[in-house]
Formats: C-alpha cells, structure tokens, sequence
C-alpha cells in the first residue's frame, strides 16, 4: 500500500481568519491524507521550515487579508533556494483572477477562488502529489 | 418534523409588549415609530486620507453614524512600518498606527456631533484613547461622547483570532476601559459583545446566541470584581449580532438574546436600572453567506439579511456589498447597500409596529428554543469555571469549527442549497469593478510614520512608554498611562510592545 499523502495546511500574514483552513485541513485528512496544521501567523520562513521537518509533498496557503501578492512568492521564493521545487503549492482564499494567474504563473500548482468544491480541492491535492 | 402550526399547538402566554421586561419584543414601546435604526457602514481602507474621503462621502450619501475598519496590522499592535506588516497595509482596514493618523482619520467631521463605532479589539484601550485625545484636539467634551468600542477580546479567542495577549491580562485591558468609561464617558459603549465574528467562523444561530451572552457575563464578572455596581456599567454594555439567511431563526435569535439578557442580568446580579437590562444591539448583514459566483445576488441576501435585523429590533445595521466576497467595497457598491437599508426604513412599510412576528407561532417556538438551548450552554460553559477556562480547554473553538466543517459537507453534498454555487450556476460570469487597494499607500504610510518619529519629542515618547510598563507591572487602570503615551504621539506598535513585554503574547493551540 502506498503511504499517505502528507499535506501542510498553512495560514501566513496577520489575518486569523482561520474557518477556511480548518475546514480544508479536516477533508483532506477525511479523504485519507495526513495534514499537518500549522496555526496562525506564519511567516513564509515558517511554512517551508515545517515543510521541510514534516516532509510533505504539499502545502496549503490560506490567505483571506489580501497580502498573498506579498507572501506566496516568498514561499516560492525559499521552496527554490532550498532545493524543496518538487513540493507543491496550492493557495486558497480572497484572489483576484489576475493576481491567481500571476501566481499560477510563478510556480503555485492551483488558486481556489471562494465556492471552490471540497472535492475539487482534495483531487487537485491528491493528483499534485502524484506528479512528485 | 414540526406539523403546521394550528392554534390548538399554541399555549404560551403571549410575551410582554415591546419596552416591557424581558424586553423579548423590543426595548422601546414604539421601536422605530419613534426613532430608526442608525445606518452605520463599517468602513476602512488604504490609508486615512482615503478612508476619510469615504465617511465624508457616506454621511454626504444620508449615513447616520460611522464605523471604522482598522487594517490588520493595527488590529495587530504593529505600525506600518513594521516588517510583519509587509503588504497588509491599508488591505483590510484603515492604518492608524498614531494621533496624527486618528486625527486624520476624523478631519472635518465633528466627532462632538457623531457617533462612531471602533472595531478594535487586542489593542483597543490604545486607540480609544487616541480617539479621545483627537476628540479632545477638536473641542469636544470627552464626556458627552458617544460611540462604541467593539473591545472583545473572548471572541477573538474563540473566533476570529486577532489577539495579542493572553486572555487573563487582556481581560485587566478590557476592564479598564469599561471602568474609565463607567468613570469619564458615560455616553460611550466601552464594549460591543460580539456575536458576529463566532457566526462568521461557521457557528450556528445559537451557539451564536449563547457564547456571545456568556462572553457578557464574563465582562460583567470582571467589572464587578473591580467594585463596580451592575447598573453603573452594564446599561453602556452594548452587542453586536450576525444577520444570517435563517429568515425566521435570525429574528427569534434577537428576541431570546433580549429576553436572554434580561433575564440573566437580574437573576444573577440583581440588576435593577432598566437600562442594565436592556439588550442593545448592531447587527450585520452574514459576509460569509457572501459569494463569488453571481454576485448580483448578493444584493437579495443581503436584503433578507437586514430585514430580518430590522424585524428583530436592531439598533443599528450594517448593509454588506455585492462586491465584498472579492474585496473591501467600491463606493458604488457601498452606497447600494445603504440605499437597501434606506428603502427599507422609508418605503417598506415593516417599521411600523414594534415585533411584527411576536405571536406568530413558528417565531415564538424557535424563540423558546433558542432560548433553551443557550441557557444549556451557559450552564456547561459555567461548570467550566468561565469562558476563559472553556477557552483555553479549546471548547467553543471545537464546537464552532465542527459546526462549520458540517455545514461545508452539507454544501457539497447539495442538501444545502447556495444559489449560483451548487445550483443554479451559470457559465458566463459578469466582471464586476472592484476596489483595488494602490501599493502605494503603504509606502505613504510608511514615510509618514519615519517623519512622525523625526519631529515629535522623543525623550517625552519613552517616558511615557517607561511610565506604561510600570503601569502595567502593577495593577492600575492603564487608561491614563496610555492617554499620556498617546499624546506624546507614542505609536501603537510601541506601545504595544511596551505592554506585551509585561503581558506576554497569546499563542493558540493549532487544532483541527
């Protein structure tokens, strides 16, 4: 049997809206993977730390407060330097369509917009590890 | 399944009339036959030059009080400037990391004259006492103020999560502000007990209804240990409840939380002042129930959404709009929203008697309901020790966040039905224009603050800081300390800083 698909699920930047996360965090772990939540307030250093430690082959960004165009592609940014490219990045929350396409652009497997399906969100993560 | 009510079902004694105890119809006789609701749209963004464009232009537009969104770093204790406020500034709110800001925040508009309302809540202590310094700067008697500081601070542990310090100490915070204002503002609500936020997180109607309530007694535990009396501070308690889509729940949500109150508040403490048993509340309209898909329809929920707060008796509302699932809104959609709760006021019609749904037997059961229901909460929150312990057990939390995964697996099997989203939908979408917040206004703010910490008295600014800390060793009420920082233009990030060097930081258990 393969092991599970082992996910980060992050909440960076100040906002503490945390309802998304927590939500994503339970179907993922409900469809079999193991989920690694991180809290509030983390800095990207943070993120891809924990990534590292936990050895996980995605994180999850929430981001509600309008700051992703700032924080994501530090992430991307550390996942390079690192040596971490084969980690996958899926960002959820408040983006606009323009700014979902830059991040796309530079690197993050999927944005989900508000009204994204659970299921839509737990394919997307299981197929992106898959690509490892 | 309840049978369709018939009259032989129905053997409650009708409640007491509107202005009467318990107050379940209403706390005024006549309701909105005699004054309406205040218009109050919370609003903040960019910077405080634009953000006080905006209150300019809402009051020009027929609002009738203002209510202010600070960003997060500022909810957050951080200055602009500080490096965990990269790309946050201005994004969620206005910055106000000073006086100067606060004063720009209210240039030209007479705050002797207003009402505004502060969304703040870790540092809240901090910025009322900026606002009534600039209050003060303007000619006005801080004592004839009036105005609500939202101030509370459980419901971020439980919901929201903008906290800075530990509960305990944050609770000393809170308590100073309601005894200051007990003391020296006796027009102000120091505290707005917040029912909104733990909506929002995905709690249902009545853990809604029943965490918020117990938040209250906790605030009124903590003033009395202070010595104060019930009835010299609980008549300025104030609430805040969401407006959810529920039609009938939400109105009967109002009514048992009026009935909640009063009942609570005199059993308990023996309150006698008919205005310490009177629920006053803001309400808005659910920005969860928001969305992306179809935004058009927005403007219906949000309609229901506020005719519900009107028919449960609010004393003040905020309209959501269309736009708000995307960003914080354009003024063209702001002024909609007003305009719904315009039409509503002065065209409806359903202002004109007080409670229209009381007897209706649908409303009254879920009242009774309702009203059972948050007194079982109240009553195992209390065999906790408190909201603090059931805070730190991580109670409400758990139950919220079990609330919101099973309401989102309801979403996505269909059984809850959210038009355009699961049903409904459609291909093509219509773009809508949105507020987009220019990067440069965090550069701006950022400069202003540099040339603030060039010009104003230093050596004034760390006594006042060095004063605060001892303040805050000891247990004095802090409100002075933090007037006299705030004068010497201390910032709210240093402030902060000063306070969490004594208080320490709050950090959650991540728990899914």
């Amino acid at each position: 049997m393969k092991p599970p698909i082992r996910v980060l699920v992050a909440k960076p930047g100040l906002d503490g809206h945390d309802r998304g996360a927590k939500v994503i965090a339970r179907a993922l772990r409900d469809a079999g993977m193991e989920v690694i939540y991180t809290g509030l307030r983390q800095t990207p250093e943070m993120i891809v730390n924990a990534a590292l430690q936990e050895d996980v082959q995605v994180i999850g960004l929430s981001i509600l407060s309008g700051a992703h165009n700032a924080i994501v592609p530090r992430v991307m940014e550390l996942l390079r330097e690192k040596e971490m490219a084969d980690v996958k990045v899926v960002v959820g929350g408040i983006i606009p369509d323009d700014d979902a396409r830059e991040l796309e652009r530079q690197g993050v497997t999927r944005v989900f917009q508000p009204g994204a399906s659970l299921d839509t969100i737990v394919a997307c993560v299981r197929e992106a590890a898959g690509l490892q | 399944m309840q049978p369709v009510w018939m009259a032989h079902h129905y053997n409650q004694v009708m409640a007491a009339a509107a202005g009467q105890f318990p107050y379940t119809r209403g706390i005024h006789e006549g309701m909105y036959r005699d004054r309406l609701w205040t218009m109050r749209q919370f609003s903040g963004f960019s910077t405080p030059e634009e953000t006080n464009r905006r209150y300019r232009y809402l009051l020009e537009q027929g609002q009738t009080g203002l209510s202010v969104a600070f960003d997060l770093p500022t909810l957050m204790g951080y200055d602009s400037d500080d490096p965990l406020a990269a790309g946050e500034v201005g994004k969620c709110g206005a910055p106000v990391s000073s006086l100067e800001d606060m004063e720009t925040l209210f240039a030209g508009i007479p705050l002797g004259d207003v009402t505004v309302s502060m969304t703040i809540n870790s540092p809240a202590a901090v910025i009322w006492a900026m606002y009534l310094v600039a209050a003060e700067k303007q000619g006005a008697d801080i004592s004839r103020l009036s105005g609500t500081l939202q101030n509370d601070i459980l419901k971020e542990y439980i919901a929201q999560k903008e906290y800075i310090f530990p509960p305990r100490p944050s609770l000393r915070l809170v308590t100073d502000t309601i005894e200051f204002g007990a003391r020296h503002t006796p027009r102000f609500n120091p505290i707005s007990i917040s029912g909104y936020h733990i909506r929002e997180a995905g709690s249902t109607a009545l853990q809604e209804l029943a965490f918020t309530l117990r938040d209250g007694l906790e605030y009124a535990d903590c003033a009395l240990e202070r010595g104060l009396g019930i009835d010299e501070f609980a008549p300025r308690f104030s609430f805040f409840f969401n407006a959810h889509n529920d039609f009938f729940e939400e109105i009967a949500k109002y009514r048992a939380a009026r009935q909640l109150w009063a009942t609570l508040l005199r059993d308990r403490y023996g309150a006698k002042d008919e205005r310490s048993l009177k629920l006053r509340f803001h309400a808005q309209t659910a920005g969860c129930s928001l969305t992306w898909q179809q935004p058009y329809n927005n403007v219906i929920r949000t309609t229901l959404q506020a005719m519900a707060a009107v028919l449960g008796g609010a004393q003040s509302l905020h309209t959501n709009s269309l736009d708000e699932a995307f960003a914080l809104p354009s003024e063209d959609a702001v002024t909609l929203a007003l305009r719904t709760q315009q039409v509503i006021a002065y065209e409806s019609g359903i202002t004109a008697e007080p409670d229209p749904f009381g007897g209706s037997y649908h409303v009254e059961e879920l009242t009774a309901k309702l009203d059972a229901g948050a007194r079982e909460y109240i009553r195992k929150i209390d065999a906790m020790g408190g909201m603090v312990p059931a805070i730190e057990a991580g109670y409400p939390q758990a139950e919220i966040a079990q609330a919101s995964y099973e309401f989102q697996k309801k979403v996505e099997s269909g059984e809850a039905v959210v038009v355009g989203v699961n049903r409904f939908r459609s291909e093509e979408e219509r773009p809508l224009e949105l507020l987009r917040i220019d990067a440069a206004a965090e550069a701006a703010q950022c400069a202003k603050l540099r040339r603030l910490r060039g010009s104003r008295n230093n050596a004034a600014v760390s006594k006042a800081l060095s004063d605060l800390a001892r303040e805050a060793e000891g247990s004095a009420n802090l409100m002075p300390a933090l007037l006299g920082a705030v004068r010497a233009y201390a910032t709210v990030g240093e402030i902060c800083a000063t306070v969490r060097s004594v208080f320490g930081c709050w950090q959650e258990r991540p728990n899914i």
